[in-house]
């Protein structure tokens, strides 16, 4: 038992990807377009540590995507390229 | 769409040498589907946050929720919540969260849980919703665990595994434990990994739902006996916890 195993899986990007998404993100389905490997975001491999999360396919390991958490941002990077979207979360509760 | 709500620690139990079950209640629980799981969040005095996920142990319960926690050595997060955060302290938790590696009561067909080592908490889930439905489908519980003293909720489960299936509303639960290292006494099974011939027999294997729940390992290496047994790869869900 490790808190910071080699891979999780993406059902742990459940709760991160959930403050930006309006349904459940882990039940998402993709078509890898490097090996064409289908997975739901939950079958995806995660590599840690949080707060910086690194999705991978489960096949090739081509990045599909990459979400960091801070205090105040989300960012999501969708596929392997580069690039961002910044989000802004919600004020945490006092 | 998420927040974080507080949740107060009302108790907590030893399940093994560093595993623990923690019951917060946490006002206005919108409930959850077994095998689901939340986040927990604890902040410092000085505002650094760490954020893990914990599953869900038990069907929802009003207000109430049983987390399961396993002590990673040097962990940041873990040993806290196993032995010294005080109950009656509060955390924050979101959730809950995940809507895939999810059993909803009422699925029909087999029902096969696999864990390994405290994997068993999300499928404890499944195990205590199927127990408390109606449902006559055959469902059996793989548990592998390194020795007898790793065994969560060992009098639960003992309790299923015995004729007659103590508290069971539905059909009876097949509960098998695979001890990997040591085994008490008496056991049929030698010690040893997982295989093939632990697989219960099905009529038709790919009838059936299956969740599997351990280290990364450990999951890679069920999902792979469950593949060549003949079950359905789009039946299979898995969910690796390190």
């Amino acid at each position: 038992m490790n808190e910071h195993p080699l891979y999780l899986d993406g059902n742990a990007l459940a709760g991160p990807l959930g403050e930006v998404f309006a349904v459940d993100p882990t039940t998402a389905w993709r078509l890898c377009p490097s090996c064409r490997l289908p997975a739901t975001v939950a079958q995806l491999h995660v590599y840690g540590p949080e707060p910086g999360l690194t999705a991978r396919c489960p096949g090739c390991a081509a990045v599909a995507l990459r979400v960091v958490t801070q205090s105040e941002y989300l960012w999501l990077q969708l596929g392997g390229g580069a690039g961002a979207f910044r989000f802004t979360l919600p004020p945490a509760a006092p | 769409m998420h927040g974080w709500r507080r949740a107060r620690l009302a108790e907590r139990t030893k399940q093994t040498a560093t595993g623990r079950t923690l019951r917060f209640e946490v006002p206005r629980w919108p409930g959850h589907l077994p095998g689901q799981h939340v986040d927990v969040r604890l902040t410092a005095d000085d505002g650094y946050r760490a954020v893990r996920s914990y599953s869900l142990a038990a069907p929802a319960d009003a207000d109430v929720i049983e987390l399961g926690v396993q002590a990673a050595f040097g962990g940041e997060v873990s040993p806290y919540l196993a032995d010294d955060l005080p109950v009656g302290a509060e955390v924050e938790v979101e959730g809950p969260l995940g809507g895939w590696f999810v059993w909803t009561p009422g699925d029909p067909g087999p029902l096969l849980l696999i864990a390994g080592g405290s994997g068993i908490v999300p499928l404890m889930a499944m195990l205590r919703a199927r127990l408390a439905s109606e449902s006559d489908d055959p469902c059996a519980l793989l548990y592998s665990v390194r020795d007898p003293d790793e065994v969560w909720y060992a009098a639960e489960l003992d309790a299923v595994g015995s004729a007659g299936s103590a508290g069971s509303v539905g059909g009876t639960v097949d509960v098998r434990r695979l001890y990997t290292r040591t085994a008490p006494d008496g056991s049929a099974r030698p010690p040893g990994r997982m295989t093939e011939r632990d697989l219960p027999v099905l009529p038709s294997p790919a009838q059936a739902r299956c969740y599997v729940c351990g280290p990364t390992g450990f999951v890679e290496h069920a999902g792979a006996l469950l593949l060549a047994a003949g079950h359905a790869p789009d039946r299979i869900r898995t969910e690796r916890f390190g």
